[in-house]
């Protein structure tokens, strides 16, 4: 049974047109309003869509004093004008951008499931959320109908598990119909910590199961429930490849099939990501030392081989079913493990479906926490989706909390008990537990990798700089899994990240690490203005990273510029000419992106931050932080310490280490100040008059708070 | 004496790009390898033989979550 209605607003749906619908849907959770507000041609030639709108909207929505748990802050979900269409590959995400609990900054995050999709065939390009209710609500939007209900939500369960199917089982018609629908929810997890993320569904024919996809980072599953929000159901039926009503249908059909073609020939060669998805980096990352292990201590482990893609593919992973997050995508990397029977906590014994697993939650619950049990895995990545909970962060916070414990620096009076040495799953999953009731430990560690390390020093009164060395956040993040201390590009793609260290704005290790192809200070700023920019594009159209780089075309290596994958950057011209009828050139797609790149940037700063001493890593990132570390590679270090002209003769760790790090962080240094003046910003991080005029973001407000920072 | 990847690698009689691959732990799938210039098909990666002085390039694709 649904609860009482608290609020409904009747429309007529706006009929989408070359990818927009031209309205975003507006409510107001206080005082429960639901309006309709004009996408103006402005917003389009500016902002173009998804995160572009969120940005736009959220910066209108906030001052530089509101927090994250203010009734000023929004949630914005948008997709794109190219999202929707079902003839390419990765082509029905959602952006999400919020002011974060962890960061006080914009957070974007890029997610797939239905929801954007069906939400602009509903008649809207956005979704803009406002306010805070004062009890647990519903978000119903019929965009068959043209309805939109707020129902009391006090009865139903947080957890997204139980969740997303009630709701979907409630508001489908059908059987049939439960593909029409897509349900944002996230968990008690995202009640009780920081961390907390959001998960958007669809329905999976085959498995008849609703599959959940995950807007991971920075706690915007946080922002969710405090305003209230159980969940925001979306139901759209009628969704045909000419939804979208693109000006020119030819340059997308010719584009997907040369991609689809690649894909059915070439993905077996190359990534396998319809078999096992993005786990094959498992293995990868290890061989190439870049897997972080007991919190980025290491980069590799011999028990790495019990949690490969290998082990998940024959024992885990159900086969030769499409496990695409959007209809169309050939690539199909959503893996899944069916009937995984619950072994511990509250939905013990229950047999459920898992979204299991992807690169990054097995790196992170897993090896960086110093646990190689594939079972754990599993369990681990089910209860972060149920509760809400971002993998990453978790990860990161337990492998922390793990090495701090190891050192000494906390015990059991500390963690309530909690035996956190490396490797113990069972007290990793009590402390997921406890992170998810709001209790323990858990309730502190909940708060994140920066005030965990805040409240440890408070207690403790550890060593406060090797605390800050090995705590792996930068702003308030955590960072995303890959060991960055060999590749100099990568430890600025991570620290120059807009809303912290993740990797889909620039994974540059193997292009400055194994090739050695950017080996300049320019070259890697090259790299670092350029893929950034290019990558922050998807999210602007609704579009999925994967299909750019998972898949390359069999002559790609003969191409000039192999890494950006012509042929493909070709296709994304041809798509977003083909669904907006207009006639723009590579060089503008950059534009677009490096706009709204840039005012993200900008939006920092407006928030208090956004300069240079905020793109600060922690030393871990850079180089060996512990004498463990430097020993463990003591041959690779101590070679390159001798190429650079030092005398180690003699020499303890401690001294070398020292060595090593003022060698490292004045690179660090020079690499900062190449980036930013490729940027177009000046040495203190900030965008120039300049620059903003040049991109046609030189509002008065933007230029206003930039000219304080002029030198 | 061989360079990979701009680094001296010693070199063994009737060294294959396998070899190469299987001691540098080069395991990524996406990778394309260029000889003196010139691209090697992959299924001749066990039978293409090294002569002391090659110059290798191993270029590897970014991918996956990343
Ligand atoms: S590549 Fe994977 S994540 Fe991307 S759209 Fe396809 S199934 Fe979804």
């Amino acid at each position: 049974m649904a609860g009482k209605i608290l609020a409904t607003y009747e429309y007529t749906p706006a009929k989408v047109e070359k990818g927009y619908a031209g309205k975003t849907l507006y409510i107001n959770l206080s005082d429960m309003t639901i309006k309709e507000k004009p996408v103006t041609e402005k917003m389009k030639e500016l902002f173009v869509g998804g995160r572009g709108f969120g940005l736009w909207y959220l910066w209108n929505a906030v001052s530089s004093d509101t927090k994250w748990n203010d009734p000023e802050n929004e949630i914005i979900i948008a997709g794109g004008p190219i999202c929707g269409i079902t003839q390419y590959p990765g082509s029905g995400k959602a952006a999400v951008v919020t002011l974060s609990p962890l960061t006080g900054c914009p957070m974007d995050n890029n997610v797939g499931g239905y929801f954007a999709p069906l939400l602009k065939f509903s008649g809207w390009d956005a979704l803009e959320i406002q306010g805070k209710s004062d009890r647990d609500v519903i978000v119903f939007i019929d965009g068959n109908r043209g309805k939109v209900v707020i129902e009391d939500a006090s009865d139903e369960p947080a957890d997204t598990h139980l969740l997303a199917e009630k709701l979907t089982e409630r508001y489908a018609d059908s059987e049939e119909d439960k593909r029409n629908i897509s349900v944002v929810s996230s968990g008690k997890g995202a009640e009780n910590t920081l961390i907390g993320m959001l998960n958007v569904s669809f329905y999976d024919v085959k498995r008849k199961a609703v599959r959940v996809k995950q807007a991971g980072r920075g706690g915007s599953g946080t922002v969710f429930r405090d305003k209230k929000i159980k969940a925001i159901v979306v139901k759209y039926k009628g969704v045909t490849g000419d939804s979208n009503n693109p000006a020119d249908k030819e340059k997308i059909i010719n584009a997907a099939l040369r991609l689809h073609k690649e894909i059915f020939e070439l993905d077996k060669l190359q990534n396998r990501m319809r078999e096992v998805g993005t786990a094959n980096l498992v293995e990868v990352m290890n061989d190439y030392d870049l897997l972080p292990v007991m919190n980025f201590q290491y980069g590799s482990h011999p028990d790495a081989n019990r949690i490969t893609s290998k082990v998940f593919r024959e024992k885990y992973f159900t086969q030769n079913v499409p496990d695409n997050c959007w209809y169309g995508c050939s690539l199909s990397c959503a893996k899944a493990v069916d009937n995984y029977e619950v072994k511990t906590g509250p939905y013990k014994g229950q047999k459920v479906c898992v979204d299991a697993a992807e690169y990054e939650t097995i790196a992170a619950v897993a090896a960086n926490c110093g646990i190689f049990d594939p079972e754990y895995v599993i369990e681990a990545n089910f209860y972060c989706d149920t509760y809400g909970l971002d993998t990453i962060s978790f990860g990161n916070i337990v492998g922390f909390a793990m090495e701090c414990y190891e050192r000494g620096i906390i015990n059991k009076e500390i963690t309530g008990g909690l035996e956190l040495k490396f490797g113990n799953a069972d007290a990793a999953l009590e402390l997921l537990h406890q992170m998810a009731k709001g209790e323990g430990f858990g309730k502190i560690a909940g708060q994140g990798v920066k005030r965990l390390r805040e409240y440890i020093l408070e207690k403790t009164g550890a060593d406060a700089k090797l605390l800050r060395d090995i705590s792996m956040e930068i702003k308030g993040l955590e960072v995303s899994m890959y060991v960055s201390k060999e590749s100099l590009a990568q430890q600025g793609g991570y620290a120059f990240a807009n809303k912290g260290p993740q990797h889909d704005e620039a994974w540059l290790i193997f292009m400055d690490m194994v090739n050695k192809q950017i080996p300049t200070f320019e070259d890697k700023a090259e790299a670092l203005h350029y893929f950034p920019i290019f990558r922050t594009w998807f999210s602007l159209q609704g579009l999925c990273k994967l299909p750019w780089n998972d898949i390359v075309p069999a002559d790609n290596a003969m191409t000039d510029e192999p890494h950006k994958i012509p042929a493909h950057v070709q296709n994304y011209v041809d798509l977003f000419n083909g669904v907006t009828g207009k006639n723009i050139t590579k060089e503008e797609l950059l534009l677009q992106s490096e706009r709204v790149f840039n005012f993200q940037r900008i939006f920092n700063l407006k928030m208090g931050k956004g300069t240079r001493e905020y793109d600060m890593p922690p030393f871990r990132l850079l180089g060996p932080a512990t004498k463990e570390e430097y020993e463990s590679r003591a041959e690779r270090y101590d070679k390159q310490l001798k190429e650079l002209g030092y005398d180690i003769e003699g020499k303890t760790t401690e001294e070398k280490m020292a060595m090593l790090r003022q060698y490292r962080e004045s690179q660090f240094e020079k690499l900062t100040d190449a980036v930013y003046k490729r940027r177009g910003w000046n040495k203190n991080g900030v965008p120039t008059l300049e620059t903003v005029k040049k991109l046609g973001i030189d509002f008065p407000d933007v230029v206003e708070l930039i000219a304080k920072y002029q030198e | 004496m061989i360079k990979v990847n701009n680094e001296d690698m010693d070199f063994t009689d009737g060294m294959t790009i396998e070899d190469v691959l299987r001691i540098k732990r080069y395991s990524h799938p996406m990778i394309t390898v260029i000889v003196n210039g010139k691209v090697i098909p992959v299924d001749s990666y066990s039978t293409h033989k090294i002569k002391d002085g090659d110059v290798i390039n191993v270029i590897h694709m970014m991918s996956g979550g990343c």
